[in-house]
């Protein structure tokens, strides 16, 4: 039943071989992987980069309250997740996520799981850098 | 008595203050409640965010929460990672 964890956040590129050497166990025939990019483009407006901001410590708390549920839901072999901060580009790695399973349907679930839950709890915030300005996503209603 | 507090704040909150961390004196009240009161009075573009959130000890707590002097709360505005 033992689940191996790793989770950081980190300022420099994630390495998704990393996330998937991680994810390896030999009783789990299925690795979810959630990677999220920089987008180029919000509501039709070009993005020149972004800005992510943590609040270290809490986060790292948060995710690992994630983490324990995915646990205690799913049953996972290997929970890895990096999320990056700083300045990031165009199609960059902001946040990985891998979580393995013996079977797929709850590596998938558990992953899912831990994307939305993390969008809403987790203390990290992006920044959207335009040619014009700059928005703090998700602020305003 | 008022209650003079450590305010940490980050994304939208740090610009709102002008400042990452503050000293900040609540004269009335003594809870998370209060002080959220007292933030949107004082500053008023906290009232146009989506939701304003605090932590002490890197807990989420909630408004009915109990503040000392000397306390320190981080101001969490919406989050938005992934």
């Amino acid at each position: 039943m033992e689940c191996q964890i790793e989770i950081k956040i980190v300022e420099t590129p994630i390495d998704i071989h990393a996330i998937d050497a991680f994810t390896r166990h030999p009783n789990c025939g299925g690795v979810s992987l959630f990677i999220g990019n920089v987008r180029n483009v919000t509501a039709g407006k070009p993005v020149q980069h972004l800005e992510f901001e943590a609040y270290t410590s809490m986060a790292v708390k948060e995710l690992q309250k994630i983490a324990d549920f995915i646990v205690m839901a799913w049953s996972p072999k290997r929970i890895i997740i990096h999320h990056r901060i700083g300045i990031l580009d165009i199609g960059e790695t902001a946040v990985a996520i891998g979580v393995a399973c013996p079977h797929r349907k709850n590596a998938i679930a558990a992953c899912s799981y831990a994307i939305d839950t993390l969008k809403q709890t987790v203390p990290i915030w992006k920044k959207e850098v335009f040619d014009d300005g700059e928005v703090w996503v998700a602020a305003h209603p | 008595m008022a209650l003079t507090l450590q305010l940490q704040a980050f994304g939208i909150a740090k610009d709102i203050l002008a400042n990452r961390k503050m000293s900040y004196t609540l004269h009335h009240g003594t809870t998370i409640g209060d002080l959220k009161a007292s933030l949107m009075e004082a500053y008023p573009q906290f009232e146009g965010l989506q939701s304003l959130s605090f932590a002490v000890d890197e807990t989420y707590q909630q408004d009915d929460f109990s503040l000392t002097d000397g306390a320190e709360v981080v101001i969490i505005p919406p989050v938005s990672g992934g």
